[in-house]
């Protein structure tokens, strides 16, 4: 057991108020926690994100709502059911909802009716693998408030649920949980953004943040997942979705370097005729480092999946992209796509990208690639040979790399925020 | 406005340009034919400063300065226009953007405030219009997904908006068909105004029947083997370049 380990479940028995009928649960991701073998650089799921700097701060205390420095993150215009949680713990004075209604499709496990609560006895902790993913047996272990969004049959939720979770650094290091479950019951339909933000001072937390989905059949989720932490925070996420019959899970996520920034996406289509697309852009700068695993498994026919990640990878900063999509011998007549695509600014820049297909069907199309390159020169050319310097030309070029994976984004609002972002990120003025 | 001395230039350890002369004064319009490979295109992208292309020896003076001293930008924006055989792709960037950005560049070289973004918008929409490109490919990627002609249209766009001294159309009229043609020769017609000087590289004499040259050259491997008036392009098109075979011996 590594001392991580040991610290983190210290602190986990010192959350006061803990609802009790999670108690099951927290109990099992103790146990699972306290049991597994620590990542080491051998182990193949973290063999090129090592965990160090989990363990070079000591971590000895919850955070807390400092609402101050909060205010100060700019958010999304977005008309949403708001929630905001500062550090791990809600916030009312940011957020348009309080979380406490029984009668809402959005609730807090804290505020949550018996009804509501044998929903999350239902799925919490059910849709994610532990095995798999170590820092998820922590999430159950601390497990103490989180996000129910429950959508009933035949209904499509008008509102977005906007999730925002900012950190601010404490005098002292701190760790924040984050949890949000999902259910979406036949033909329900909704759309929910995450968003992981820090004020701009140098941060000093952990951020584990976990986030289960389970889509009922012929159910529709848009889910966005952005990532813009200040770079010494410390992120583990995960996101883990089961499609039912004729599903739809449609994903895209961002995000910018941290020093250790680990996020996994998990898909499973367990019925027919599912479909899933899931895209994403990570932009890691100076030191940092961003790492997302995408592990997409077909357990039944005709389902489909298409995948496409982005990255510019500047300064000394290193990504991994890991992809994988299995197919497991039932699921006859899939489709699946997966593309990675990686811009290296710099000499120091790093990419370990992994695509991975495994098909046990033998009724199947897939493709995948992964590239890594510089800019276009054709295109350098072009532009320069229209009055635009080499600076100019190369910032507009990184630009529409990204861009052609932002501009059509369905929420107007994302859209617009994620542009402003990354043309901020790379020194360009916009035009309108 | 332009002057060109015993250019002789090579690409990947071809030589492809040999000793090559060319004077244009300002406001005439010179066409370039010549068979395929004879070096028709590497003079426009030699100008243009294209990376790749290597000049060895010969001198090249535009408006009195140094051309092969200049950056690719420069020339661009010391009014140096190049409208490409196949213009570049370039998702994601819109293609307002690029307009405005290069137009910027060129009124910053020239000592003139930039155009707010209103005015600039306003006439790019009216410019599209001369060229029959319809407005809403301002807002789309530069030439992402537009066809052969959308292309070349977005090319003479350019042109009309950088008002360039100096235009060079390389094969703009190669796999156009006629409406597309005429579109690209009246814009060229439209910006004629006894200052402004182009070189119309092309390939096939349809094209002159629409812009009318002052001069006509014929370029056969690597240098200018015969110029003359604008019947010397009609001669060509009767003949086709074979009978021009001793004059390069």
């Amino acid at each position: 057991m590594s001392d991580f380990q040991h610290q983190a479940i210290q602190l986990a028995s010192q959350q006061q108020g803990s609802p009790d009928w999670l108690d099951t649960l927290r109990f099992e991701g103790t146990e699972q926690w306290l049991q597994a073998d620590w990542p080491s650089r051998r182990t193949e799921l973290w063999k090129y994100t090592p965990l160090q700097a989990l363990q070079r701060h000591d971590f000895a205390h919850w955070g807390d709502a400092a609402i101050e420095s909060a205010m100060s993150v700019p958010l999304l215009e977005v008309d949403a059911i708001r929630l905001v949680f500062v550090n791990g713990v809600f916030v009312q004075e940011l957020s348009t909802h309080a979380g406490d209604d029984a009668t809402s499709s959005v609730v807090r496990f804290s505020k949550a009716s018996p009804d509501q609560r044998a929903v999350i006895a239902k799925h919490l902790g059910k849709v994610v693998n532990t095995q798999r993913h170590l820092f998820a047996s922590l999430s159950n272990a601390w497990v103490h408030d989180g996000v129910l969004v429950h959508v009933p049959r035949n209904t499509v939720s008008e509102k977005t649920v906007y999730v925002v979770h900012i950190s601010t650094p404490g005098v002292e290091p701190t760790i924040a949980n984050q949890r949000v479950l999902v259910v979406l019951e036949e033909n329900a339909q909704v759309e929910l953004i995450e968003h992981f933000v820090s004020d701009a001072d140098v941060q000093n937390s952990f951020v584990n943040s976990l986030t289960e989905i389970v889509i009922g059949a012929n159910a529709g989720l848009q889910h966005y997942r952005i990532n813009l932490e200040q770079e010494q925070q410390i992120h583990i996420g995960g996101v883990h979705v089961d499609l039912s019959r004729d599903a739809r899970y449609s994903g895209f996520t961002l995000a910018d370097g941290s020093q250790l920034k680990r996020i996994d996406f998990q898909i499973n289509h367990r019925g027919a005729g599912a479909d899933a697309k899931l895209n994403g852009v990570y932009l890691p700068r100076n030191q940092q480092l961003v790492d997302y695993h995408t592990n997409v498994e077909h357990w039944a026919p005709h389902c489909t999946t298409s995948e496409v990640f982005r990255g510019i990878i500047g300064d000394s900063a290193r990504a991994v992209f890991n992809g994988r999509i299995l197919i497991h011998p039932n699921a006859q007549k899939t489709l699946a796509e997966m593309s990675n695509r990686n811009l290296l600014t710099s000499d120091k820049a790093e990419v370990d990208t992994k695509p991975e297909l495994e098909i046990y069907a033998d009724d199947v199309k897939c493709a995948h690639g992964a590239t890594v390159s510089q800019l276009d020169q054709t295109a350098m050319y072009y532009l320069q040979s229209r009055g635009l310097s080499k600076t100019q030309a190369r910032t507009m070029l990184s630009f529409g790399f990204i861009n052609e994976l932002l501009q059509d984004l369905p929420q107007v609002a994302v859209r617009d925020y994620l542009i402003n972002h990354v043309t901020t990120l790379l020194g360009i003025e916009s035009l309108e | 406005m332009l002057e060109i001395h015993n250019l002789n230039a090579r690409v990947e350890e071809n030589d492809i340009l040999r000793d090559l002369n060319l004077t244009i004064k300002p406001g005439e319009v010179h066409a370039i034919m010549g068979p395929n490979g004879a070096g028709k295109s590497t003079l426009g992208n030699i100008l243009s400063g294209r990376p790749g292309y290597e000049v060895v020896s010969g001198e090249v003076t535009f408006n009195g300065k140094n051309l092969l001293e200049m950056d690719i930008e420069e020339r661009a924006r010391e009014g140096l226009f190049l409208a490409f055989q196949y213009p570049v792709e370039i998702p994601g960037v819109s293609n307002m953007e690029f307009l405005k950005a290069s137009v910027d560049a060129r009124r910053k070289h020239l000592g003139l405030p930039e155009m707010s973004s209103f005015d600039f918008m306003k006439l790019a929409r009216e410019t599209s219009k001369r060229v029959s490109l319809d407005a809403a490919f301002l807002k789309r990627g530069v030439n992402e997904g537009f066809s052969g002609g959308e292309k070349k249209r977005n090319e003479i766009m350019q042109m009309m908006l950088l008002e360039p001294s100096l235009c060079i159309l390389d094969e703009t009229d190669s796999g156009l068909d006629i409406d597309a043609l005429q579109v690209v020769a009246s814009g060229v017609n439209a910006m004629r105004d006894g200052n402004r000087s182009f070189i119309i590289v092309t390939h096939y004499q349809r094209l002159l029947d629409y812009i009318i040259p002052d001069h006509v050259h014929v370029l056969a491997a690597g240098r200018i083997v015969k110029s003359g008036g604008k019947e010397l392009a009609l001669e060509l098109e009767a003949k086709g370049y074979s009978w021009l075979d001793d004059e390069v011996a």
